[in-house]
């Protein structure tokens, strides 16, 4: 933190004239007296106002232009926080945290004064003293980064160094994220991973960790215990069931959607129970088949980010498709209506990029449920144009699995081969 | 044992008084604070401390969180919604709450900040779903007279009231959700020296420049206050007190505390003489020399697997007992902290032999201890997850008395008007800025607005009352200080009735029927508001307005209709019964007209809206089936 982060014209000049930095305890003259330590700013708000924590703890704005006096008592209480060390036990597994960012590595930022993932990988395994007991936790930071500005390059640099713990005498490996676009990294981390032979668990927070009401806490204990105990292999979810600090779901990571805004059981594993249970010391297995179809491990970490998702309506304007043709893209999957339909004004279209070998496939906004396209004419008609049902994958898996398929082989027959190969649970039979 | 003497000890009171706002919604949502018992919604959580923006834990979160409760919420759909349950971000800041604030910060001429930063206060026993009360400081200094005294206003703050607890059981804590969110101003006064008997005027006073607004909450639990104490030689330790039911009481509890504080003093002194520091060895695992104990306390202690310790206290005997005034007592002190862990019992060595605990069980306990004469010692049972953090906090605390004198507690006013161990007092570490909501910026012209709005005084408003309504002062004063004073209103807005009359029900009557220890919460306005149209439309007697009153508030009926029948009060008699029936008839000819003998059904509808709960339906049917008849003759 800059000795005067978020401070600009009036108010920093203000404060260099009177050798005030952020931190510092005044005492002000204004209406009242005031004594407090100067706070960061916010980079949203003017220049004519300092912020000052008072001794009863409240923030508050004072104008610059009321006050009379302003004297420096005791030279910077420094913000600072120390973190205990945490000893290893020998008897216990050990396991890796990676941290990607997101709500449960927030706190305050004073740029905005909204939350922002800084925690480090080491302080939120801190905050949880109750990890240590159940293993030996290992934590990295990969970087920090909301799940909106988490990139298919990201997941690269995700895919790429869990890979190197694939012979290494971790247990599972934890991964700390936004819960955003969770379920877009874990799916790459499925089809780029395939065969992994550890557990791997995404973990996020719908409250920051900086609050008493976090769920994260519950979400990574629930996480570890289910890498300590699963005795399988798969890349997961894991957060609350539901609105309770009771029970922690683990969803397959290529069957899972974020279908709330806020709540903190937003995850749900679309179309069926979650694979797993976490309740107090219980787990539940609900897992139907093997995680991995093929059980040898063979890492193909590469992407073609030229894919789209395109979510048809009444009123699409199928020229935005024509665009899509045109920029060279390798494949579209459709988000159709119902079992899998788009509009006859798009069929020239859709035409056009068959003929220029474009991969299309099917999924439906429905979002559960399969794909079926020969039920009406429709349907039959897409078919005959080239377009591939793609059963029951969620959209925004497929379009990650298109990127993972497209950027691992540019021949036609093999990409539509592999997209209806199921490789890790994304849809099922 | 000395006498205490309040005018030796220089005590200076602080007032905190919490006031509910009368916006009918929440302060960042749009639920109503509907008050009802049904719950729809069920769920549970933990909470646990989190560091402040200093990086520092508060020490009362600390506190609560060794407690370690799990915490059932239940909650309707009418009540509250995804902000209350914590599961959705605050919405906009309430702008009538914001207003209403901004009046009450004017019109006691404090200070207004034109950037206001929301805060997260930290609350981890449960009565905030977050974990935190969302709160902000709207102003700083003012004052405002109570009689011929000038009392500074310290703060002016806008926050959100907790939730309602509803029980505890074991370690489980339950809360509803319906009162959580309602915006509350919580004004603090300086601290100032006057006469016990004058505080109970002052915070009249701060009561009546509330109320004046009209835009605050009245009726119970509407307006909480707090009080805090210190004493001149308490080395400027001021000590909270919550929740002081009635202004009567203030007096009683300021004493009390003033009292405990000195007493401490004296304490302190003599565990200094006592020489005394605790050292590990003073804490001995006695549940094995203890299992055969014959103290029902322990045997059952014993029975749960719990955990027996016993500390020693070298050179203390006496301590624990010595009253340096009437109920004073450092084991009295121990015992309230230990309640609060949820642990009955704790013995001292000044009480023993007794509960059971024979002369024999503690002839081996003090070998093992090594007791001597002058020490001192404590027993105490307790689940063994919980029996280490309970040793600690009795610890500290005597060390606290010894090294500092009065402990940082908050503390909670008892009915009797005496003061108990709530927590430590929070400190400025629970603060953390509220990243949801950006800073509120408040405009020149919103301040303006703000000072135009700065309602009458009391005195004209009581005089505005008087004048208005032609009633008494002295009755104006009641119903002015009473919860009734908007249904007053309403009610002589929309009948045409006398004004006096209805003061004196509202004021006087109710009241009666509360001091013969009826509750009148049960009696709604809603109730109020009909019985006083049925009044004026002749279908009660002004006489039987207190009986039905007096059956709801026993809890007897729940509407005026069935006390009505309850009381057996004969609400429309025989002739009007006639009368209504017969015009019900001659209004609904058409009906007769096309459907015979069957009008019966939609005229039996149309007359037991007229006559639901004045008559039995028995007797409504067979005289209009009568009526129907004979208009059926006539019409041939």
């Amino acid at each position: 933190m800059s000795e005067y982060s978020g401070y600009d014209g009036n108010s920093l000049e203000f404060l260099k004239t009177n050798k005030i930095s952020i931190g510092d305890s005044v005492k002000i003259l204004a209406d009242i007296t005031y004594s407090g330590i100067i706070m960061p700013r916010y980079e949203h708000s003017d220049d004519k106002h300092i912020v000052l924590k008072l001794k009863s703890g409240y923030n508050i704005g004072l104008e610059i232009s009321k006050i009379e006096e302003i004297e420096k008592i005791v030279s910077t209480e420094k913000i600072i926080e120390e973190n205990e060390k945490i000893e290893k036990n020998e008897q216990l597994p050990n396991i890796l945290l990676l941290s990607t960012g997101g709500t449960i590595a927030s706190k305050i930022d004073y740029r905005t004064g909204a939350v922002t993932p800084v925690l480090t990988a080491e302080e939120l395994n801190s905050s949880v003293p109750e990890l240590a007991k159940i293993a030996n936790i290992d934590a990295k930071v990969l970087f920090s980064e909301y799940s909106e500005n988490i990139m298919p390059e990201h997941w690269l640099k995700i895919a790429e160094e869990v890979n190197q713990y694939s012979k290494s005498d971790y247990l599972g490996i934890i991964i700390a994220h936004g819960t955003d676009t969770m379920h877009y990294t874990s799916s790459y981390l499925s089809f780029s991973l395939a065969g992994f032979p550890i557990p791997i668990v995404l973990v996020g927070s719908q409250r920051s960790s900086d609050r008493a009401s976090s769920d994260a806490a519950l979400n990574l204990i629930g996480a570890t215990k289910f890498l300590t105990e699963c005795k399988t292999n798969g890349i997961y979810i894991a957060m609350h069931q539901d609105e309770n600090d009771e029970t922690i779901a683990c969803h397959i990571g290529t069957r899972v959607r974020k279908n709330h805004t806020s709540k903190r059981g937003a995850f749900q594993t679309v179309g069926d129970d979650p694979a797993f249970l976490i309740v107090n010391n219980e787990i539940h297995n609900n897992m139907k088949t093997e995680f991995f179809t093929d059980k040898e491990f063979e890492p193909k970490i590469k992407i073609n980010e030229k894919v789209a998702l395109v979510k048809y309506h009444p009123g699409y304007d199928p020229s935005l498709l024509k665009h899509i043709i045109d920029s060279n893209y390798k494949a579209i999957i459709f988000e159709g209506t119902g079992l899998g339909h788009i509009g006859e004004n798009m069929y020239s279209m859709v035409k056009m990029a068959n003929e220029k070998g474009i991969f299309m496939g099917m999924t439906s906004q429905c979002i559960d449920g399969r794909v079926r396209m020969t039920v009406y004419e429709s349907g039959r008609d897409l078919l005959d144009l080239g377009i591939i049902p793609l059963e029951n994958m969620i959209p925004e898996i497929a379009l990650v699995k298109a990127m993972w398929v497209t950027g691992n082989t540019e021949n036609l027959d093999e990409i539509k081969e592999i997209m209806l190969n199921r490789i890790a649970c994304e849809f099922s039979k | 044992m000395e006498e205490f003497s309040i005018n030796n000890v220089g005590v200076k009171v602080g007032l905190e008084i919490h006031q509910q706002l009368a916006t009918n919604k929440k302060l960042f949502c749009n639920c109503m604070p509907i008050e009802s018992d049904e719950y729809s919604i069920k769920f549970q959580r933990k909470l646990r401390a989190s560091k402040s923006e200093l990086g520092e834990f508060d020490p009362a979160a600390l506190f609560e969180s060794t407690k370690s409760k799990t915490i059932m919420y239940y909650a309707n759909h009418e009540s509250s919604c995804l902000v209350e349950q914590d599961e959705e971000p605050p919405h906009e800041l309430d702008e009538d709450a914001r207003s209403i604030a901004l009046i009450i910060s004017s019109s006691l001429k404090s200070n207004i900040f034109s950037e206001i930063y929301p805060m997260r206060k930290t609350v981890i026993d449960g009565s905030n779903t977050t974990g935190f009360q969302r709160t902000m400081l709207i102003s700083q200094g003012g004052f405002f007279n109570a009689g011929d005294m000038k009392i500074g206003i310290q703060s002016i703050c806008l926050e959100e009231d907790a939730a309602k607890i509803l029980g505890e059981e074991g370690s489980t804590r339950k809360f509803g959700l319906e009162r959580l969110g309602v915006p509350l101003v919580e004004i603090a006064t300086e601290p100032f020296e006057v006469e016990l008997t004058k505080i109970k005027k002052i915070a009249l006073s701060l009561g009546r420049i509330l109320r004046s607004t009209k835009q605050v909450k009245r009726g119970l639990g509407s307006i909480r206050q707090d009080v805090n104490v210190s004493i001149k030689e308490g080395g400027g330790v001021v000590i909270e007190v919550k929740g002081v039911q009635q202004l009567d009481q203030l007096e009683k509890v300021v004493e009390y505390e003033a009292k405990r504080q000195h007493g401490l003093l004296k304490i302190s002194k003599k565990i200094q003489e006592n020489n005394w520091n605790f050292s590990k060895n003073d804490k001995k695992d006695i549940t094995e020399l203890f299992s055969k104990c014959e103290s029902k306390i322990i045997q059952s202690a014993i029975k749960k697997n719990h955990k027996i310790i016993a500390i020693s206290f070298k050179n203390m005997g006496g301590i624990f007992g010595f009253s340096p005034y009437e109920g004073i007592r450092l084991g009295r002190e121990v015992a309230e902290l230990v309640r609060f862990f949820g642990i009955g019992g704790v013995f001292h060595s000044d009480e023993l032999p007794n509960y059971g605990i024979e002369e024999s069980d503690l002839k081996d306990l003090k070998k093992i201890l090594e007791i001597k004469e002058n020490d001192a010692f404590l027993i105490l049972a307790s689940p063994e997850e919980k029996i280490n953090t309970i040793v600690d906090q009795i610890v500290l605390r005597i060390e606290h008395i010894k090294d500092h004198g009065i402990p940082i507690d908050t503390r909670l006013a008892t009915q009797a008007g005496e003061t108990k161990f709530l927590r430590p007092r929070p400190g400025a570490a629970r603060m953390y800025p509220e990243t949801d909501i950006p800073p509120i910026i408040i405009t020149k012209e919103e301040l303006s607005e703000a000072e135009k709005n700065i309602p009458k005084s009391w005195d004209d408003s009581i005089k505005e009352l008087e004048s208005k309504y032609k009633i008494n002062p002295q009755l104006a004063e009641q119903i002015f200080d009473s919860r009734y004073i908007g249904l007053f209103e309403k009610i002589i807005k929309e009948i045409n009735t006398n004004p006096t009359f209805v003061a004196s029900i509202l004021c006087s009557s109710i009241t009666n029927l509360e001091r013969s220890g009826l509750d009148s919460n049960l009696l709604k306005n809603k109730e109020i508001m009909k019985s006083f149209q049925l009044l004026e439309s002749g279908k009660i007697a002004k006489e039987s307005i207190e009986i039905v009153f007096g059956n709801i508030m026993a809890g007897k009926s729940k509407t005026i209709e069935e006390a009505l029948k309850n009381t057996s009060i004969q609400s429309v008699n025989e002739d009007d019964l006639e009368k209504i029936i017969k015009e019900v008839v001659e209004k609904n000819e058409d009906i007769i007209k096309n459907q015979k003998e069957r009008a019966i059904g939609p005229l039996m509808g149309i007359a037991m809206k007229k006559l639901r709960g004045k008559a039995s339906g028995e007797i409504i049917n067979n005289l209009l089936l009568k009526n129907i008849k004979k208009k059926i003759k006539n019409l041939e």
